[in-house]
């Protein structure tokens, strides 16, 4: 076991991949000599060679296309998109392509590809450094979405994510990267996709979240606990496909959901899993499933007393909590 | 495609085979190809009048181009990313008219999509032909991607993507002809330029006459060909399979090619085209030029020319009765394949999988294909 930060378990996992399979190649921005903006592809190029680890030209879609079309044909690539913000031009090569791929072919052909973007705010990146773009995504059949919290989830995970055969859009809070540490077994362990993990068990209320904001929930559960809240932290880790038994199973013994998301609150993940809940757990529930999220302004604002406004925090979420259990 | 006994020249290479370095049988094979795209394209706008298939989206005019430009590649090795007028293109790497016909009644059986994509949207992976989508020119960008993974992984394979002059006005040809100039990757760049994209002339596509221009902008070939010249056509795809397969990199060839049809069955041309270019088209068709250049060339007799074409017929009668008479797909099969492996978290719809659902009578049902495409 050893302790590392969130984009060094993420930079040693791919490390690793690239060593273990050779089909596996890396393409992106600045991925090269750079080693990327945020240095999660450190190191790579040197090892790996101007082959495997590919400099493209500021053109997502192509990113994406191409790497539909190596999938198709023997690879395994891993697509990094610098910031999550900019993945929309590539959004037709993703949902009409990447995602119907092996439907549309009736099994013919598979797109094993991941797609790694960074996103999420609380970072000084303003409105095009910032977005949350999970779901535009999870709504789509056919792509997974992982949004690991942990180095160990995002190793095992990314694991997971390399070596399956459907397209796979793994997001990275750029905040957690440095910030975040943990321990990392050593050996090739992996985290199944689709399965959450109670991360804080509890009796009185489930809080779902992923990526940063299952932090701040944690942190929110141990401020309520003193209060005598107990709180149920469901750390999704897969937005799709979704671990409903998981979700279910908590709200079902606790009888009150909180959702917490940074993305846009109206549409945003958190209404898909309040309307499940609301169908298939209704006869438990003791309170009205809540959203505590991201308000709905078209991005994260620059000024830091803005960003502040927008950002989910742990305060933010220990209110809704408080306010879920008065109920 | 079935070889047929060839019309022997000189030991099966008449001067016309000779002259770009093939054999008669070859000329033959092609003019097979062509041959057959062009009938099974007429059954499918019969098929389609008598109410029995919803949706037309025709390659005629393009088969001479299509047949030509595939003939160099080398089946089951290169790869194509076809588009929706590629019928010629499909036959020419290993489709068969059967696998036309199922696709378009979507039977169950359909090679490509298992009746899942409105027909014209022909690819499977058996014969390496890319699955297509509706979105037009994305397609590009895959052949790009397969060729990116020939050179890495050094398989010697060539990536062909086909498509309209529309098409390249979208951004992933440029996104594409970028990359893979940059890395010179075994790749081609076919556009079939028939002078209109649906209804919008080519004037109003193109602030220069040709798309083959642009490929100066990349730093690659870019080809003129007459579509209706079926030798010349091979000659240019030859050179840019050769020279992909060298290393060398990408080529655009363009052929200009002529729309002897509507845009698709849902389409009235005449709103956009004059009565007079219509009549116009009949003489330039290209299939009789081909025919004309085989007979004049002595590779094609009127017996050999009588054989093919009462072959093709009952070629393509014995295809639309299998497809006529074939399986649609289980409704209980609409969930599969999503994702690899089947997910129980994905949920079904509350109707279940029965039938019932206007599935019954669909056959005879245009509504639903009208205006997907136009």
């Amino acid at each position: 076991m050893a302790l590392k930060t969130f984009i060094e378990a993420i930079r040693e996992t791919m490390t690793e991949e690239m060593r273990r399979d050779e089909s596996v190649i890396l393409l992106g921005e600045d991925v090269g000599l750079k080693g990327g903006v945020f240095l999660a592809t450190d190191g790579l190029f040197a090892e790996f060679g101007e082959d495997r680890v590919i400099d493209t030209p500021l053109s997502e879609s192509m990113i994406i296309g191409t790497s539909i079309g190596a999938a198709m044909n023997g690879l395994r690539p891993i697509a990094e998109i610098q910031f999550a913000d900019f993945i929309h031009p590539a959004f037709n090569q993703l949902v009409s392509e990447a995602a119907r791929m092996r439907y549309r072919s009736n099994n013919g052909f598979g797109v094993p590809m991941t797609v790694r973007a960074p996103y999420g705010g609380g970072v000084h990146g303003a409105l095009y450094h910032s977005q949350s773009v999970e779901a535009f995504f999870a709504h789509v059949p056919g792509l997974k979405v992982v949004i690991p919290s942990t180095p160990y989830d995002a190793a095992g995970l990314l694991r997971s994510s390399i070596r399956d055969d459907d397209p796979v859009l793994y997001f990275e809070h750029k905040k957690m990267y440095r910030s975040v540490r943990g321990d990392v077994p050593a050996d090739d362990y992996l985290v199944p996709l689709g399965k959450a993990a109670i991360t804080h068990p509890g009796t009185q209320i489930t809080v779902l979240a992923y990526g940063l904001m299952a932090h701040y929930a944690l942190e929110a559960a141990d401020v309520v606990a003193e209060e005598g809240v107990s709180v149920e932290v469901v750390d999704l880790r897969t937005l799709r496909p979704l671990d409903k038994e998981t979700v279910l199973s908590s709200v079902k013994k606790t009888g009150k959901c909180l959702i917490v998301y940074e993305d846009n609150r109206f549409l945003g993940y958190g209404a898909e899993l309040s309307a499940i809940i609301a169908e298939e757990a209704f006869d438990y529930l003791d309170g009205p499933v809540s959203r505590v999220a991201g308000p709905d302004v078209p991005g994260v604002p620059y000024n830091h007393v803005l960003e502040d406004w927008f950002m989910v925090n742990p305060e933010k979420i220990a209110d809704g909590i408080r306010k879920l259990a008065a109920y | 495609m079935a070889a047929t006994k060839p019309k022997a020249g000189a030991a099966g290479v008449s001067e016309l085979a000779a002259s770009v370095g093939l054999t008669d049988d070859d000329l033959i094979g092609m003019y097979r190809v062509i041959a057959t795209a062009r009938a099974v394209d007429e059954r499918m706008w019969v098929l389609n009048r008598a109410g029995r298939i919803p949706f037309v989206i025709s390659g005629q005019g393009h088969e001479d181009a299509q047949a030509a430009i595939a003939w160099p590649l080398e089946k089951r090795k290169d790869w194509i990313a076809p588009f929706y007028r590629s019928i010629a293109t499909c036959l020419a790497f290993g489709m068969q008219a059967r696998d036309i016909l199922t696709a378009q009644y979507a039977k169950a059986i359909d090679l490509s999509s298992g009746g899942r994509q409105m027909p014209g949207h022909y690819g499977n992976v058996a014969n390496n032909l890319v699955s297509l989508s509706s979105p037009v020119a994305t397609q590009m960008l895959h052949a790009v991607g397969i060729a990116l993974a020939a050179k890495l992984r050094k398989t010697g394979q060539v990536a062909l993507t086909t498509m309209g002059e529309g098409s390249s006005n979208q951004g992933d040809v440029h996104e594409g002809l970028n990359f893979a100039a940059i890395h010179k990757l075994p790749f081609i760049l076919c556009i079939e330029n028939n002078g209109y994209a649906i209804s919008v002339p080519v004037s109003k596509q193109l602030a220069v006459p040709d798309v083959a221009a642009r490929a100066s902008g990349y730093g690659i070939p870019g080809v003129i060909v007459d579509g209706a010249d079926v030798l010349g056509c091979y000659r240019a795809a030859k050179e840019a399979v050769d020279r992909a397969r060298r290393g060398e990199g990408p080529t655009l060839i363009e052929a200009k090619v002529i729309r002897l049809t509507a845009h698709s069955s849902d389409d009235q041309q005449t709103k956009y085209r004059s009565a007079e270019e219509l009549a116009d088209l009949q003489q330039q068709d290209p299939l009789p030029r081909f025919r004309k250049e085989l007979r004049d060339a002595g590779v094609l007799t009127e017996e050999l020319e009588a054989t093919i074409a009462a072959e093709v017929k009952a070629d393509i009668d014995a295809a639309t009765d299998y497809a006529e008479s074939a399986a649609d797909p289980d409704p209980r099969t609409a969930m599969k394949w999503v994702f690899a492996e089947d997910w129980p978290g994905e949920t079904p719809p509350t109707w279940g999988f029965g039938g019932g659902h206007g599935l019954e009578g669909h056959e005879g049902d245009t509504s639903a294909a009208e205006g997907a495409v136009d």
